[in-house]
Formats: structure tokens, sequence, C-alpha cells
């Protein structure tokens, strides 16, 4: 698939001289959903501003469908639409004003009808005429939402849009979400949440301290990095492991009566049939046996771990 | 041109006048109503023409500025600065719109709305003196002018202002004093000769000079000054606005 997006060697220093960017470089394929996972302070909202036009890159280009994110920012910005991570929104405005204004802010002529599906599919018709002042965060963050794409734009940016979000805007965001997916509209979006990379995206990108760690398929990531956990259930609670077993990675649960063996998926020899003879060898029975894909979480905390 | 987001800043702009139309309209209403009550009746019955005009018309034009100056600057200003103080300036730098179109929609919703305020503190003043324009076309030419200029001087210090303090110290600071002392309510003559001088360094006073003398012929300092003078302050701010165009000063981190 082609990229619709390319971050090429973006740097960004602040102008206090902080380094939020070092040399970051990405392609976000068109139709993606694309997760960007970082603890607070990576960079993430940097770097989309700098994609967005918020900011300037310090150096570096980016190219946004063919169009120069600076000499053609005309051509690039019309493409975006942003949901930024804070509830920055004109308070006394209505609903249905604000969605206008933001349509006509990126060149496009007033369609009662576009607005009308797009309010309607946030549960925000109802509310149109409402000031936005009079709106719960919740509300206005759908208001947000509805701005960023009141001008139907190709690519979607979410900078961390269930950030102090309630569970049933949160469906109904991933609803949204996913029907501009299907409709080929490419979406990014940052989290500190792994849940919500592994539930939405189709690729992670991992940033921290103003660095890509990498960019890669959820599955591949989540197998290639991922350490499975083998959790045996006995029959009977063992206080001790014998010395036939010292050699495992085990560890002892559920006052003995359950044993959890971690190893790397990613290597040839995973130790577990060696380790099942070894068992029964030991006289222990079992019950009950059980692997488990570690979390997306799990993975994150290891990547950053191992840079620093 | 992005016409549609001028068209849409424009309207935005605007509708925050219709918003807080007490404000915007009553307030300059009722303060030209209680200068012609203290300064046309109180003073007017002291002093009865200047140079052939009755005091209360003669102090017209000098109202109408007073009101227009201190309305475009703080509107402009207000209408930029809002946006950066509450961060939904994020939307104009994402969206596809040049400077320029921004300038062109806030300045003129702002040069707009002071252009309206002046018709109205005219109208109002009609009710309380006769009134005569000599030179209508002269004298909207001049309310323009004023209202454009000002404007942009106002989106300058909007976007310069980082609190709300800065925002409001040049209008009270600089504005109402030099309208005050710019012979809104005086003829230059009647002055010591030594503030004479110090008036003819006060800009403001080719404005109103010029102004006045578009309703009735009487001004402290020829007519063609007056016009040479706002055109020179309207280029100032456009070069000013084209060199923070050109830094992206205060816009763009
Ligand atoms: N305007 C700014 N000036 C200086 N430093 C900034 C500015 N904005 C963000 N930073 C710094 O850059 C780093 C990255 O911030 P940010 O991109 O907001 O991270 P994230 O969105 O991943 O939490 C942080 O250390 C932050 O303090
Ligand atoms: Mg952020």
């Amino acid at each position: 698939m082609s990229a619709i997006i390319r971050v090429s060697n973006v740097s960004k220093i602040y102008e206090g001289g902080f380094t939020a960017l070092k040399d970051v470089s990405l392609q976000i394929r068109e139709g993606e959903i694309l997760a960007l996972l970082g603890p607070n302070g990576a960079g993430k909202t940097t770097l989309i501003s700098t994609i967005c036009g918020i900011t300037l890159p310090t150096s570096g280009t980016i190219d946004v469908g063919g169009f120069d994110s600076q000499k053609d920012f005309r051509g690039a910005r019309s493409l975006i639409g942003l949901v930024p991570q804070e509830l920055t929104i004109e308070p006394f405005e209505t609903v249905m004003n604000t969605v206008s204004f933001s349509r006509g802010l990126f060149g496009k002529s007033h369609d009662a009808a576009v607005i009308e599906k797009i309010l309607r599919s946030l549960s925000l018709w109802d509310k149109k005429d409402s000031q936005i002042r009079t709106l719960s965060g919740g509300m206005k963050r759908r208001v947000l939402i509805a701005k960023a794409l009141s001008h139907e734009p190709r690519i979607l940016f979410l900078d961390e849009p269930s950030a102090g979000v309630d569970v049933e805007l949160r469906k109904d965001m991933w609803e949204v979400v996913k029907s501009l997916a299907a409709e080929g509209v490419t979406i990014i979006l940052t989290t500190h949440y792994i849940e919500e990379a592994e539930e939405m995206a189709d690729r992670v990108g991992v940033i921290n301290k103003g660095e890509i760690l990498l960019v890669e398929e959820k599955a591949d990531l989540m197998r290639k990095l991922g350490q499975k956990e083998l959790q045996i259930e006995l029959q009977e609670p063992v206080l001790a492991l014998p010395e036939s077993l010292a050699s495992y990675d085990l560890t002892i649960e559920d006052d003995g009566n359950k044993l959890r063996y971690a190893y790397e998926t990613t290597g040839n020899r995973t130790g577990i049939t060696a380790l099942l003879a070894d068992l029964a060898a030991a006289g222990m029975r079992l019950k009950d046996i059980e692997t488990r894909q570690s979390s997306l979480e799990e993975i994150f905390v290891g990547l950053v771990k191992e840079k620093a | 041109m992005n016409w549609h987001a001028i068209k849409a800043i424009y309207i935005f702009e605007m509708a925050r006048t219709w918003r807080t139309l007490a404000q915007s309209i009553i307030s300059p209403v009722l303060s030209t109503s209680l200068y012609f009550v203290v300064f046309g009746a109180a003073i007017g019955s002291r002093i009865e023409e200047v140079e052939g005009v009755s005091y209360g018309a003669f102090i017209v034009p000098g109202l109408i500025m007073l009101s227009l100056l201190t309305q475009a600057v703080s509107n402009a200003s207000f209408g930029i600065y809002f946006p950066k103080f509450i961060g939904t300036i994020y939307e104009l730098l994402s969206a596809p719109v040049s400077f320029l179109e921004i300038v062109i929609g806030y300045v003129g919703a702002a040069a707009t709305k002071a252009f309206i305020i002046g018709m109205i503190i005219l109208g109002t003043a009609g009710f309380f003196v006769d009134l005569r324009i000599e030179h209508p076309f002269v004298m909207a030419l001049f309310l323009v002018l004023t209202c454009i200029s000002f404007s942009l001087l106002g989106f300058i210090i909007g976007i310069w202002a980082k609190n709300f303090e800065q925002l409001q110290l040049v209008p009270l600071l600089v504005i109402t004093p030099m309208v005050f002392l710019g012979g809104s309510f005086y003829s230059v003559a009647m002055l010591p000769p030594v503030w004479q001088t110090v008036t003819y360094f006060n800009p403001v006073l080719y404005l109103i000079s010029g102004f006045r003398w578009s309703f009735y012929e009487v001004s402290d300092v020829n007519v063609w000054l007056s016009l040479g003078f706002i055109f020179i302050f309207l280029f100032a701010c456009l070069g000013v606005i084209w060199w923070i165009f050109k830094t992206g000063y205060q816009i763009r981190s």
C-alpha cells in the first residue's frame, strides 16, 4: 500500500532548547489505523503538531498526500482533520456554528447534509443549538471530533482520544473510527493506553524520548516480541520446587496450586516438552495447562527498558 | 485565496458581535450620550462656538473617532488574542489558510463592527445637535480607512500581547489619551503655544482634524495632510503585519 504521509528525518527543538523529536522518519499508509504509543512527554503531540502545521519542524520534511507540508501547506492541510488532546474549544458558540466554521476554514462550501450526518453519528444532533460551554466534557470532545470531520478529511489524527472519556463515548468514538476506516480514511491515534492500540490499530509505532523505536504490524509486533506464559494447574499443591526443576524459569502461585513458566515464542526451543517431562518425572500431576500471550503493555515496558 | 475560510472567520467574529450586542453597541451609545450631556451641555453653555460651529456639533467627529479607535483596536486585538488564550488557535494554524486570509477575516470583522458603531454614534448625535456633513464621501472615506487601519493595529496588539493586561493597557494608556489630547473636544488654536506644538506630534490630531473637515470644513491641519497621514499609518500597520507573516512572530513556534 502506498504511503499517504512521509515524515523524513524530522527533528524538533523547541525555543527553550529542548529536543522533542530526534530525526524521526515514519511512513503512514493510506487507509490504515496507526497507533502511536508512548509515555507522557514522548513527543506524540509534537509529532502530530508538526505534521498538521501547528509547529514547524527544525529540520526534515513532511509530505502529505504528495504535498510538502510547508511549501504546499494548503494541499497538505486540507487532507487532514485533527482532534487535539486538550478540550480547546470556543465556549460561547453553538455546536452547529462551530462545526460549520471548521468546514469553512478548511475551504469547503457549506453543506447542511454533511454536517447533519456528522452530528448525528456523534449523537450531537439534538445539541446542535446548544452553546458549547453548557456541554459536559465528553460532549465537548464529541464536538471536537465533529469539527475535525467537518471537511471530510482523508486523514484523521486523534491525539489521546480516550483521555478522560466515558465508556459510552469511547464506544461511539470507536464506531465512528471504524466506519471511517471502512471508507478508506487513514487514522492516526496516539495513546498511552496499550489496550487501545491493541484493540484498534493495524500497525503500532512506539515512540519514546522523541525517537520512534519501531513501527510494526500489530500482530507481528506481538508475535515477534511477545513473551508467552504457560500456566500449569497442579492436582496437589507444592511448597517448593524439586532440584530437578531448578533450571526452569518457574514461579509458584496460588499457594502452590499453580506454576507459571515464561518462555520466548521467538526462540527455536520453548523448553515446554522438556519441562512437561521433568514435571512428570518429579511426580507432579497436572490438572490443566493454559498459555497466555503477553499484552502490548508488557512488550512496551520491555522495549522502553531495553532502550534506556 | 481560501474565500470560504475568510468568510467563516468573518461570520464567526460577527457572531461574537451579535452575541455581545449590549456591550458592543449600547455602551458606546450610552457613553456618547453622556459626553453630550457633560461636554455639550455643561461646557457648551460656556463655549458657544468654535470656529463658527456650535460646540455640541464641533465635538461630534471627535466623539465618533474616540469610539471608533477604541472599538477597532479592542475588537481586533481581542478577536485574535482569545483563540491564542484558550488554545483554539490550533485550528487556524492547522487549516489551509494563509496569514493574509486570517488578517482579512479578523480585521474585516473588527473594522465592520467599528464602522457600524461609528454610524450609530453619528445617529445618536443627530438627536442632540444639528449635524451638517459638507463632504459625505470624504467622511465615509475617513471612517473606512480609520476603521481598517486601527483594526490592523489592534490585530498586531493581539498577536503581540502575552496576557490580558497587555491587551487592555494599550487602548487604555495609549489610544484614549491620544484621542482626548488630539483635539476631540477643542480646537488646537484654543491651546497655549507650547501645547499646540506638542499636539502636532499626536497622530490622532490629523485623523480628527480631517474627519471634522468633512463635516464643517474647519480643520486644524490641511485635509490632504490628514489623508496622507492615515495612509502612512495604514501602510505602516500593513508593513508590521507583513513582517509578522514573514517571521511567524508569536504565532507558530
Ligand atoms: N511548546 C513547547 N516548548 C517547549 N517544550 C515543549 C513544548 N511542547 C512540548 N514540549 C516538551 O516536549 C516533550 C514532548 O511533549 P509532547 O509532544 O506533548 O509529548 P506527548 O504528547 O507524547 O505526551 C515534553 O517533554 C514537553 O515538555
Ligand atoms: Mg500529548
